[in-house]
This record gives C-alpha cells, sequence and structure tokens, in this order.
C-alpha cells in the first residue's frame, strides 16, 4: 500500500513538475485572491483596540485560510482531472493497486502542491496584510495539520466528481461544508500564533485539525475504493 | 411498503422482455404513487395537522415569556425531529445499500434525503421568523443555526451526487458513501462550531424546559403532525423514484422489442444499419 502511495505522489508531482499548472496558475489566482481581499476590504480601516491594529490584519488569519481553501479546490479538481483521460483511475485500480494506496498517493500529491503554494502564499499575505508572527512553531503546525485535513477530505470528495462532467461545480459544493470545520480551527489556530494579545488557545484547536486529518485519513482508506468501483 | 415488493415485481419484469409494453407497464405495479396505506397516513396527516393547528393557535395558551411567538415551537421543534427522522432513514439506506445492493434501500435513501432536506429548509425558515421576535435577528451565529445551515447544503449536495450522470449502480454506490459520511460531517460540524461559539458568547436561549401540560400536548400534536406527513411525502417520494428507475427498464425492453418487430418485416433495401 505505501508502495503504491508513493508510485501515485511521484506521478503527479511528476505531472506537475511537467505541465506547471499549481505553480503557474492556482498560486497566481491565490495571490490574486489576496490582493482582491485588500481591494474588498479597506486597508485604512483600523480597528479601535489596545493594538490599533487595521481590519485586514485582524482578519488575515481567515483571510489566508480562505484564500487556501478556493486555491486546494482548484489543486484538487486538477489532480482528478489528470486522470480523466481514457479512464486513467479505471486502469490504476484494475492494474491490482490497492485503493488505499491510491487514495493517499493522490492526497500526497495534493498536500506536497499545498504546501508550497501555502508557504508562497503566505509570504504574501505578511506582506500585504502586515500581520506579525508571534508563535513560528503553532503557525508550522497549524499549516501542516491543517494541508493534510485539506488533502485528505478534499480527495475524498473530489474523487466523488471523479471522471465527470459536472466535476468542477459539484467538488465544490461537496468539499466546502466538509472543510469548514477545518477553515474554523485554522483560522482560530493561526490567529493565536499571530497575535501576542489573541483571545484563542492555538494549541486546542491545532488537536482538533489533527484529529480531523486523522479521521479523514481512515475514512478515506476505507471509502476510496467503494467509491472507485464501477466508474 | 415492504421490501419484497419491488423486487418481486422486479423479477417479474424480466422474463417478460420480450413482450409488448403494456402488459410490462402492469407488470411493474400501478402507476400511481399512492397505496391504501399512503391514503390512509395523508388523512391522518390531514387530521393531524388540523389538530395542531387548533392546538397550536388557539387551545394552547400564550408563553410567559415569549407570548404568541412560542407557538412557532410546535412548528420548529417537529420539524427538526422529522429531519433528522429523514437524515437517518438515509444514513440507514445506505449502509444497507452498500452491504447488499438492495435498490430499495438505495432509493429509499434518496427519498428520505429530499424529504430531509425540505425539512431542513423549513427549519431555517420557521428559527429565522422565531429569532426575529425573540432574540431579535433572523440569523444568529448560535452553533445550532450555523451547523444547521451547512448541513443543509452538505444534503444538497448529496442529493446533487443522485443525478449524476453515471451508471445507475456507481451512481448508488457513490450516493451511499456520501449518505454515511453527511451524517458523520454533520457531528463534525456541530461540535467544532460549537466550540468556536463558546469561546465567545454562548446564545443560550432555549426552551423552557417546563411545559404547561396543553403546551406539551400541541407539541407532541405538532411531532405526530410532522412526522405523519414527513412518511407520507416519503412514501409518494419513493414509489416516484421506484417508477422512474422501471421506466429505464422498461423503456430499454420496448425499444428492444420494437426493434425486434421491425426485423420480423426487415427489407435490406430500406435499412440505414440500425439495430437488429
Amino acid at each position: 500500500m505505501l508502495r503504491d502511495m508513493w508510485l501515485i505522489t511521484v506521478k503527479d508531482i511528476r505531472i506537475e513538475l511537467a505541465s506547471r499548472v499549481v505553480a503557474a496558475q492556482i498560486l497566481p489566482f491565490g495571490l490574486l485572491v489576496l490582493i482582491l481581499f485588500g481591494m474588498a476590504i479597506s486597508p485604512d480601516l483600523a480597528v479601535v483596540g489596545p493594538e490599533r491594529r487595521s481590519v485586514l490584519e485582524e482578519i488575515a488569519p481567515g483571510l489566508f485560510w480562505i484564500t487556501v481553501l478556493l486555491s486546494s479546490l482548484m489543486a484538487l479538481g486538477r489532480s482528478f482531472a489528470v486522470e480523466s483521460a481514457d479512464g486513467n483511475l479505471d486502469a490504476i485500480l484494475m492494474a491490482g493497486m490497492d485503493p488505499a494506496g491510491v487514495f493517499l498517493g493522490k492526497a500526497g500529491a495534493v498536500l506536497a502542491q499545498m504546501i508550497a503554494v501555502e508557504i508562497v502564499l503566505g509570504f504574501g499575505a505578511f506582506v500585504v496584510f502586515g500581520a506579525p508572527i508571534d508563535d513560528p512553531g503553532l503557525l508550522a503546525a497549524t499549516v501542516a495539520l491543517a494541508t493534510c485535513s485539506i488533502a485528505l477530505a478534499g480527495t475524498l470528495y473530489a474523487s466523488v466528481g471523479a471522471g465527470l462532467r459536472s466535476r468542477d461545480t459539484l467538488v465544490p459544493l461537496l468539499a466546502l461544508p466538509v472543510l469548514a470545520p477545518v477553515l474554523l480551527a485554522a483560522t482560530m489556530a493561526t490567529r493565536d500564533a499571530l497575535f501576542t494579545d489573541a483571545t484563542v488557545a492555538g494549541w486546542p484547536w491545532a488537536m482538533l485539525l489533527a484529529v480531523f486529518a486523522l479521521l479523514y485519513l481512515g475514512v478515506g482508506m476505507i471509502a476510496f475504493g467503494p467509491l472507485m468501483e464501477e466508474t | 411498503m415492504s421490501e419484497s415488493e419491488p423486487r418481486s415485481s422486479n423479477d417479474a419484469a424480466k422474463p417478460k422482455s420480450t413482450e409488448i409494453a403494456t402488459e410490462q407497464t402492469a407488470s411493474i405495479g400501478s402507476a400511481h404513487t399512492g397505496s391504501r396505506a399512503s391514503r390512509t397516513i395523508g388523512i391522518a396527516a390531514l387530521v393531524a395537522v388540523g389538530l395542531l393547528a387548533a392546538f397550536g393557535l388557539w387551545i394552547s395558551p400564550p408563553e410567559v415569556s415569549q407570548a404568541d411567538a412560542a407557538r412557532l415551537m410546535y412548528v420548529h421543534l417537529p420539524s427538526i425531529a422529522t429531519m433528522y427522522l429523514m437524515f437517518f432513514i438515509t444514513l440507514v439506506g445506505s449502509i444497507i445499500y452498500l452491504r447488499n445492493g438492495s435498490r430499495f434501500w438505495d432509493l429509499l435513501a434518496g427519498a428520505a434525503a429530499e424529504i430531509g432536506v425540505v425539512f431542513n429548509g423549513l427549519t431555517l425558515f420557521s428559527g429565522a421568523i422565531w429569532g426575529k421576535p425573540t432574540w431579535g435577528a433572523y440569523w444568529t451565529w448560535d452553533p445550532r443555526v450555523t451547523s444547521t445551515t451547512v448541513m443543509f447544503v452538505m444534503y444538497i449536495g448529496y442529493l446533487a451526487v443522485r443525478r449524476l450522470e453515471l451508471p445507475p449502480e456507481a451512481r448508488s454506490r457513490r450516493a451511499a458513501v456520501l449518505g454515511i459520511l453527511s451524517f458523520l460531517n454533520v457531528i463534525v460540524v456541530h461540535y467544532s462550531v460549537k466550540w468556536w461559539r463558546g469561546l465567545h458568547q454562548g446564545q443560550t436561549i432555549g426552551i423552557d424546559t417546563k411545559l404547561d401540560g396543553l403546551m406539551l400536548t400541541s407539541l407532541m400534536i405538532g411531532f405526530v403532525a410532522f412526522a405523519l406527513t414527513g412518511a407520507w411525502l416519503l412514501m409518494h417520494r419513493f414509489r416516484i423514484e421506484w417508477l422512474q428507475s422501471q421506466i429505464g427498464e422498461v423503456g430499454l425492453d420496448q425499444a428492444l422489442a420494437e426493434r425486434r418487430a421491425e426485423a420480423a418485416g426487415y427489407n435490406p433495401s430500406d435499412s440505414v444499419g440500425g439495430l437488429a
């Protein structure tokens, strides 16, 4: 199973290295969303409080994770779009690969790509929203756990739309409600990681992300096989 | 409606596949969605709704703190109960379908989800018009309001999967997996949102636990009326799904029979290479 996972992950990353869709389309899209948020929410609005942060700075954690979610929807769509030609996924499964391994492989590739996207988006958000970083350890843990959650749950739900014409409209509808707790937990934990005066405790939210990721690790490995059968 | 009924009629349809369509239509049972059971439940539901209106609007007294606005309870709480009942049927139907491939449970799961979404919408709507006079707003970031709304969208997604352009077997399997996952997600979303709101301020405006006898009676009538209405809708919705799934099969058989009839009077000169 781990070997199958590795093969699929490497295959998907090779496809990305050759096609550069994530680097040349999804990443610029994410950066654009960050800029658009700044335009929609004026950077001049100051928040009343001891720190007198601007509204943009104050809500930067939420804006960042919304941007990540939107970008990840595109990455998830891409992950199954590359399999849609010639019934690729059927062929992979008929070749005797373990469905759980295929699931983990697809999720692993999405994880690797999204981490790369998030690092760049994080720098972008740091620059345009001007938020400080108080606790880098918590921030790194949050990014890692939230991205695992998005990759695992997202891959499972994206697979429901695999090989369908209505995939692009279906997958966001299915995945976003499920990922709502991830957005919630990641935003709360990031608030604590960024601001010294944050009123939330970040680590319990990071633990919730870990539980979510573990839950979807198990659920995905069980459910992926039945989902893909006879497609 | 028993599980064996649709199955046996399904089996009965198969040997007759070469016969003409009218006989096949007869073999799938009544083309109507009503039956004696559904009519009985429908009449009972009508009576219960009438009673609910009488008790809810006139007979039960106004509540102490909320006055007449509290009467919305008789509609709001029953629609929540019926919604959960329907989603639970979807969960059970999905599990059974994945275990034994029963078309009955697959279609029942889909029909129940549809009725559940209707009652979910009613829950949100009645909650909003109840929230305005009591909480001062149609919407609050109360954990239950938020998670119920996310659940609404989640089951709309489930219904979208049931309409995918896939072979019926694959579609049913994907829907069944989703039917189970959705129930799990409702729990995850609910607790995460509850935790989120718990860190700020809890909007804990519940219903008084001590209900006046007449109010309790009215509420009970509400539960019965909504459950009966839900059951009546479910039976009809299931029957429509069932007939629709039969149309596919009968339609194919009919087309085959027609082609065979054409082949009987086959003339090579005017054939354009159709099915033979």
